[in-house]
């Protein structure tokens, strides 16, 4: 029997013709990136490769690293493989990696999401034989309503807020989730008001040409009555500290895809939930497999064996990534979701 | 169904009982009368009769949506919730419908009247014109327990507000069996009830923790000390020649507790009573987890009267021959009661608590170790010359409470959380050690931090031997520090224990699964204290 194209070690996603890892969780030779996320991109490996649109993020994570770049498309030789990076829509610069070995071809999505959101590049499918999905979501009871609705729901609340004399407090990722927020909002409503992490990511990501709309970083020296009816936008660990509590009378909301379940959303205690995820929502995960045209599918991140076994059902050869292969911070952090959910 | 749909959003957005009562209040103000009754139905525990099992429910949800029953049944311990889980997995509405609560609720009444294959059809039809938060309460009224952050106390407050009545009044109207069916909006809450006033009880007077040394409360003399008994403090009213009970969250018991209609026989018109509603064996308290069953039961069968019957711990008397008694100090009123109640013979309900004679604070520390003997939670301080004040007040009324028991034990089953813990692991199985094996006797799921949350969730991930369902028993490695304010014989159980409020008092980082405690450890402490 030939040598899989990928095959899951303890480091990580591993490709023996080219000898490099994807997304490798202990340090390696050679890594190639499919995006900054901390439970993708790690530290300490010897080379990286991304694409030149993430990679501007992973420096600012990870500083001084010794890394390539490639553009989505562009066809690099490895080895005996070769690879490309194709859109996944999850963040901007993330990246599915297509591996092709002897004509067989085999890709690894990384995060995705399948809506345009009209900030990152958006999904694109890529035919393969076998695709190794994440599954964050993979139950029925996760699916997202189109983006419009949620942002007109966004918008109503702060809306509301401003009106009445209260501030709105938004908890979303600082990386990736805030900047699809702050992109997706109706900026006319009132000023924005941004958390020192979330700022940082909005100025590498307008350096690199991203449209985010005007913000003004919340410093010491800032008066928030300044800004009567502002939305701040912060990371969730900020909401309800002592660094909430300078904006005076406020409401506060988390987004996230969590959100969609009553009982996580009363667990974080805020006055409103919305919806908003990066990753795929269960129709989907299933839209983005179908059109890989994969038989084989290997599900890795969340809710990996009830996702394989539906997928079996349907008459694929669905495997469950080994687990202690599968590191799942995002899945199972402190705060569920907090990170990029 | 819309309203009610807001009104529940409105509900679910809020920790804060105000905001809570405000939007009971202003449903009350808007809501058509038959709308307003289903409402306080709901509220205070009555449904409609289900017409559909939950069985058949999940069948024809999987149906709808389109996925196999196995899926469903696999993403409801994740959400947490069968009646959302449903909502959620549905698809879309294909249109969209105003009726009313009642008018979903008539649907569900009729569906007893139809075959099968008709009761399907009309759920079908409810679902494909309800939007998810509808879909939500409507699958609700078919699962029931509409537990969702409302009292019924609170309902009745926002009524009060609503319709301008005394609470008290109110909650007397809302006893009882009535249902929907059987009464309007108009009879139940509108029309004079003139037994109300009578039913009505003193607000409570609760303590606080003792934290500090007892000496700094001064001479002892000062203070009389009584058992704090284990079971349901209650107010039990005798006016007009007949009886109420109250529980100390002022709900209306009377029905529960048929015990004290006896009362009247014993006891002079006019009587307010303050004390602990216990099992009792003719001599002591059964422990309370003789009282359990009959908390939550508005109709007891023969055999638990039989098998666990009540008596009053009387603590205090309020009102004696129709006068207000709180403002007579507490050494003064304790004389009447007494008198009262010690010539009472042995089958009356109700019976004084003693006061412990203590020479000086050292003799009754000594006292209180004995309290889990005693089947007490500890001991009541009171000052004797203090009037009976009203809600938790500091200075006069104190709770010296003994320190919980504690175990060490292995964890060795974990399960994800429900509702609001949902992506965690927050269930856990204990063992202790009998010999080679490890013996499950307990599961607790409070005590720690949300970070310890996380770090064991992400450690059960990586360390699961095997799964049961939802279930995973892990590697026994984790000793975690068990607290239980109680412990009971339960042929039950493989452990042949219970333990009574057990959580997780701390993570015990410092031990090894070898040094955990013992079967027999526990069963020491079910011979001292069981
Ligand atoms: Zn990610
Ligand atoms: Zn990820």
């Amino acid at each position: 029997m030939t040598e899989p194209v990928l095959s899951f070690t303890d480091r990580g996603i591993y490709c023996a013709a080219g000898d490099f890892y994807i997304d490798p969780w202990r340090p390696v030779d050679r890594a190639l990136i499919t995006h900054g996320h901390a439970d993708h991109a790690r530290p300490g490996h010897a080379r990286y490769l991304s694409t030149s649109a993430a990679l501007p993020v992973m420096k600012h994570r990870l500083g001084d690293i010794r890394s390539e770049a490639v553009e989505f498309g562009e066809t690099r030789r490895i080895g005996d493989a070769s690879v490309s990076f194709h859109p996944a829509g999850h963040l901007p610069g993330s990246a599915q990696i297509r591996v092709e070995v002897g004509g067989e071809v085999w890709v690894a999505s990384g995060d995705y999401k399948t809506e345009p959101d009209g900030f990152c590049e958006p999904f694109e499918p890529v035919p393969c034989h076998a695709f190794i999905t994440e599954c964050t979501f993979g139950l029925p009871v996760f699916n997202w309503a189109a983006q419009k609705t949620v942002a007109n729901e966004i918008n109503a609340w702060w809306a509301q807020n401003a009106a009445s004399g209260r501030a709105s407090i938004l908890g979303a990722y600082s990386l990736g989730k805030a900047q699809r927020l702050l992109h997706m909002i109706d900026s006319g409503i009132g000023p924005i008001l941004t958390h020192g992490a979330v700022e940082a990511t909005n100025v590498v990501l307008r350096a690199q040409g991203y449209n985010l709309p005007e913000t003004v970083q919340v410093t010491a020296e800032l008066d928030p009555k300044d800004y009567p009816g502002a939305l701040i936008v912060a990371p969730p660990s900020a909401l309800g500290s002592k660094w909430a509590s300078r904006f005076g009378p406020s409401s506060s909301a988390f987004a996230s895809g969590w959100m969609r379940l009553r009982g996580v959303r009363r667990r974080r205690a805020m006055d409103r939930g919305f919806v908003v995820s990066d990753h795929a929502d269960w129709r989907g995960l299933l839209t983005a497999i179908k059109e890989t045209g994969a038989d084989r599918i290997f599900t890795t991140h969340g809710y990996t064996e009830i996702f394989a076994r539906y997928l079996s059902e349907k008459g694929y050869d669905a495997t469950v990534v080994p687990t202690e292969f599968g590191s799942m911070e995002e899945e199972t952090g402190e705060e569920p979701g907090a990170q990029n959910g | 169904m819309k309203e009610f749909a807001a009104l529940f959003t409105a509900i679910d957005q809020t920790t804060k009982t105000t905001l809570k009562t405000k939007a009971l209040a202003a449903f009350f103000e808007i809501a058509s009368d038959p709308d307003k009754l289903w409402c306080i139905a709901l509220f205070s525990g009555r449904r409609p009769k289900r017409a559909v099992t939950t069985t058949q429910l999940r069948a024809w949800a999987a149906e709808q949506a389109g996925v196999p029953l196995w899926l469903l049944e696999d993403s409801y311990p994740i959400v947490g919730d069968l009646a959302e889980t449903i909502a959620l997995i549905l698809p879309p509405a294909s249109r969209q419908s105003d009726l009313s609560l009642t008018h979903w609720i008539e649907i569900l009444r009729g569906l007893h009247d139809v075959d099968e294959e008709t009761r399907k059809e009309q759920i079908f039809d409810a679902w494909d014109q309800l939007d998810p938060t509808e879909r939500f309460l409507f699958n609700k009224l078919i699962t029931g327990g509409f537990r969702i952050g409302v009292s019924q106390k609170l309902m009745t407050r926002a009524l009060a507000q609503a319709t301008q009545q005394d609470e008290a009044v109110l909650a007397h109207k809302l006893m009882g069996g009535w249902t929907p069916e059987t009464t309007t909006y108009h009879d139940l809450i509108e029309a004079d009830d003139a037994s109300a006033d009578e039913s009505r009880p003193y607000p409570f007077y609760l303590a606080y923790q003792l934290e500090g040394d007892v000496a700094e409360l001064g001479s002892h003399k000062d203070w009389q000390a009584e058992w704090k008994w284990d079971g349901i403090r209650g107010q039990l009213i005798l006016r007009g020649g007949s009886h109420h009970l109250w529980s100390r969250g002022e709900e209306l018991i009377t029905d529960r507790f048929p015990e004290f209609a006896r009362a009247v026989d014993f006891l002079p018109d006019g009587t307010v009573l303050d004390g602990e509603i216990v099992t009792w064996d003719g001599q002591q308290p059964m422990g309370f987890s003789t009282l359990q069953p009959r908390i939550g039961r508005k109709i007891v069968p023969k055999k638990l009267l039989r098998d666990a019957p009540v008596i009053m711990l009387v603590y205090d008397l309020l009102e004696h021959r129709g006068q207000d008694m709180r403002p007579v100090p507490l050494g003064d009123r304790r004389k009447v009661f007494e008198t009262l109640l010690t010539t009472l013979p042995d089958d009356a309900p109700v019976r004084p608590s003693p006061a412990i004679r203590f020479d000086d604070w050292k003799m009754l520390a000594d006292v209180r170790s004995q309290a889990r003997e005693e089947k007490a939670e500890g001991i009541m301080l009171k000052r004797l010359d203090a009037p009976y004040k009203s809600g938790r007040k500091k200075g006069d009324w104190w709770k010296w409470k003994l320190d919980p028991l504690t175990i060490d034990a292995v964890m060795i089953y974990a399960q994800q959380g429900h509702g609001r813990r949902a992506t965690l692991f927050t269930d856990y199985t204990f063992a202790v050690w009998n010999g080679n094996d490890l013996v499950p006797f307990t599961k607790a799921y409070s005590g720690l931090t949300d970070a310890e949350f996380g770090q064991i969730t992400a450690w059960v991930r990586k360390n699961t031997l095997q799964r049961f369902g939802p279930v995973r028993q892990v590697r026994p490695e984790h000793v975690f520090e068990i607290a239980f304010e109680g412990i009971q014989a339960s042929p039950r159980h493989k452990s042949g224990i219970a333990l009574r409020f057990p959580r997780m008092a701390r993570w015990r980082h410092d031990k090894s699964a070898q040094e955990a405690n013992t079967l027999d450890d526990l069963k020491v402490m079910l011979d001292q204290y069981g």
